[in-house]
């Protein structure tokens, strides 16, 4: 079992280490997201995707053939899926009026006996702008309300710091994705929301501990109230994320393709809002203790 | 004598609980959303002429024409509805044919006049107008102008087939076929309809063919009914493996209460389930990755008050007190970490559509019905089991202090 000495282990003391792994962490996703830009999938970007399952082995080159016979969407990114259940080709290519749509289905249906359309979607140029913007919009609200909640049970420089992880998490996890050139679609954003949540959750615990430890040890410096917080809410932090990461793998690996790159998301930035809460947040809590402190005698 | 009454009722408020879930889900079901059950999304914008700007009647117009293709298509639970002033959404759960019948939607209005051997006589652009009123006898009538050309045309058509019944049609669906019954010129009425409403029904549809405005599909998402059984099904496999996971680390790790906080969040599930239900909430993919966060929230909301037990028992307190002291502490902090969230999650819900909604109203739900596990079916639980030697033994709740004594 978890077990943790907070006179023995001293988190906050060791502050700057994490410092510079934070900086570092922020400064090299941000470069990711520099040189690898984001692969925007057709949510954001429109476009159309038509994923067909078939019965018998089929190629890409087989499919490429059909559009280029029908002269639709021929310049078409295709992809072959395999699943337990089929074996798929997915077709990703600009913007296809409905006719068009129709068309590519009932040549690929007519080529391949036992095929089946599984999935079409197909999103214009302005939909995506909205959703952009709407999430954007929505992000920032939360961002206010949330710091006015934390301002008003706990303390502003609380409330900043929260929103400081946060975006340490956020970033990270888009950098990730960057790095990996996955597809950044509407799952990803509600990953990128989840992510959010699991992080304030994780922030609030240990800071609700810090609260009471300084209404409990009065005398205490800051930076034991808070390293004390800090190790005490370990076992939690340990426990917690254990149960949810190994239930984030589990669907990675038995809810499907389309779940996937939900997942893949959750685990990343379940792991660094964990790790965040610990080494992100409460270190600039004690660092800003520290200083503002030294103003006030100075 | 007062303990065993208590507890006597805590498990009739657990029982109770179990059972209203349970009943919400077999009464009501779960509706679940297009991307599960297979059908199409089609979101549709209204293009504006230089004829016609959109406004509330037009887009009343538009949802007619729209409504009408639904049904002939015979497409079952069909949902239109407008969003914003220029949009329609449109969904069609288990469509066979979603291309098909998005092509069909988007179509523009036509409205034709036909000779009784089906040959067109006038197309609907010398339609001015339609609506519905009286005529001197009270009848409900559709009462129609032609433009200036449309007069002269519709002159020679009445005294051609004066008599005659000639054919309204809206695309290639016949609205009404009137009796000829007198020459019109630019100004006719259509009897033959029971109520003003019906009436209004044709001059809503008349109206809209005669001067249509095309429509353009801005986003269509389709899923065949494979994929939908295949998404269920591997969610459902996928749920109950992460769910058996948790619940064997809880087990592990905290001993018996660990099988209580596993009791419970199978108890959270079904609760969550009858919620669902009840509240007629339609779930989807991002829908149950919200359940899936909730999930987390509930379990960790568990392991915070077993920590806080854990803590209080190290210090020294009886199981009873220890159990108290965990419970009291605990409140705080599960509600403050879940309000914020929820804050997150109601603007989220507020600000967006679609997806991102979907996914922030199931977190909120499932929050709530966490913070309700956690707080009452938790607390009952490990209440009725309190005075049980599988919670009074040392190693319960991960505690050490026998640990302690050992070194």
């Amino acid at each position: 079992m978890f077990n943790f000495d907070s006179s023995k282990l001293d988190l906050m003391g060791k502050r700057k280490i994490w410092f510079i792994v934070g900086g570092a962490v922020v400064i090299l996703s941000l470069l990711s997201l520099l040189v690898f830009g984001l692969n925007l999938g057709i949510d954001f970007a429109g476009g159309t995707i038509i994923e067909f399952s078939f019965a018998e082995e089929v190629t890409t080159e087989d499919v490429r053939g059909v559009l280029t016979e029908v002269g639709i969407a021929e310049d078409a990114t295709l992809q072959t899926t395999t699943e337990d259940e089929y074996q798929g080709i997915i077709i990703r290519t600009g913007e296809l009026a409905p006719d068009e749509i129709e068309q590519v289905e009932n040549a690929v249906l007519a080529e391949f006996s036992g095929a089946e359309v599984l999935r079409t979607d197909m999103v214009g140029p302005t939909i995506g702008e909205e959703l952009r913007r709407q999430a954007l919009l929505a992000l920032l609200v939360a961002g206010l309300a949330m710091v006015a909640y934390i301002s008003f049970r706990f303390e502003p420089k609380f409330a900043i710091t929260t929103l400081a992880t946060l975006s340490h998490d956020v970033i990270f996890t888009v950098g990730i994705f960057a790095l990996l050139g996955r597809e950044i679609n509407t799952a990803f954003v509600a990953a990128l929301l989840t992510i959010v949540g699991y992080s304030i959750n994780d922030t609030i615990v240990i800071f609700d501990r810090i609260r009471e430890n300084m209404k409990l040890y009065r005398k205490m410096p800051f930076i034991e109230q808070a390293n004390r917080a800090v190790v005490d809410t370990l076992p939690r932090s340990i426990n917690t994320s254990m149960t949810t990461l190994v239930a984030i793998l589990a669907i990675y690996f038995f809810g499907g393709a389309a779940i996937r790159t939900f997942m893949l998301a959750l685990f990343i930035g379940l792991a660094v809002g964990t790790y965040s809460s610990i080494f992100v947040a409460s270190p600039i809590l004690v660092s800003w203790d520290i200083r503002s402190k030294a103003k006030a005698k100075s | 004598m007062r303990y065993k009454q208590k507890r006597r009722l805590k498990i009739a408020f657990i029982v109770g609980v179990i059972a209203l879930a349970i009943f919400l889900y077999s009464f009501y079901g779960i509706n679940l959303g297009l991307d599960l059950e297979g059908g199409a999304h089609i979101v549709l914008q209204a293009q504006e002429t230089e004829g016609r700007t959109i406004d509330r009647e037009t887009m009343a117009g538009i949802v007619s024409v729209i409504e009408r293709r639904v049904n002939e298509l015979g497409l079952s639970e069909p949902v239109i509805q407008t969003e914003g002033s220029d949009r329609i959404i449109v969904e069609l759960p288990a469509v066979d044919n979603p291309s098909e019948a998005i092509q069909t939607i988007g179509r523009t209005a036509m409205l034709t006049i036909r000779n009784p051997e089906g040959e067109v006589l006038l197309t609907g652009d010398r339609i001015t107008d339609a609506r519905a009123s009286y005529d001197e006898h009270g009848r409900a009538v559709v009462s129609f102008q032609l433009d200036r050309e449309g007069s002269r045309e519709f002159e020679e058509i009445t005294r051609m087939y004066m008599g005659q019944r000639i054919g309204i049609y809206l695309d290639d669906e016949q609205l009404t076929n009137p009796t000829v019954q007198s020459v019109i010129r630019d100004q006719g009425q259509i009897t033959g309809y029971a109520n003003v409403r019906e009436a209004e029904e044709h001059a809503i549809l008349i109206r809209e063919g005669a001067l249509p405005v095309p429509v353009e599909v801005m986003e269509s998402r389709t899923v065949g009914p494979t994929l939908g059984a295949i998404a269920i099904q591997q969610s459902i496999r996928a749920g109950l493996i992460g769910l058996a996971l948790v619940a064997l680390y809880m087990i592990f790790y905290y001993k018996f209460p660990g099988i209580l906080a596993a009791s419970s969040l199978i108890i959270y599930g079904i609760v969550m389930m009858g919620t669902l239900a009840g509240l007629q909430a339609v779930l989807t993919l991002p829908g149950i990755a919200g359940i899936i966060l909730s999930i987390g929230m509930a379990v960790d909301a568990n392991i915070i008050i077993f920590e806080r037990i854990k803590d209080e028992r190290n210090s020294g307190k009886s199981i009873r007190a220890a159990i108290d002291a965990g419970f009291k502490r605990a409140y705080i902090t599960i509600v403050d970490a879940n309000v914020t969230t929820l804050i997150t999650a109601s603007i989220l819900a507020y600000f967006t559509t679609g997806a991102v909604r979907g996914f922030a109203v199931t977190l909120i739900i499932g929050i709530l019905v966490s913070m309700f596990t956690a707080f009452l079916i938790t607390r009952s639980l490990i209440d009725v089991f309190s005075q049980s030697s599988m919670i009074q033994t040392e190693q319960s709740f991960g505690a050490n202090r026998g640990v302690q004594q050992n070194v």
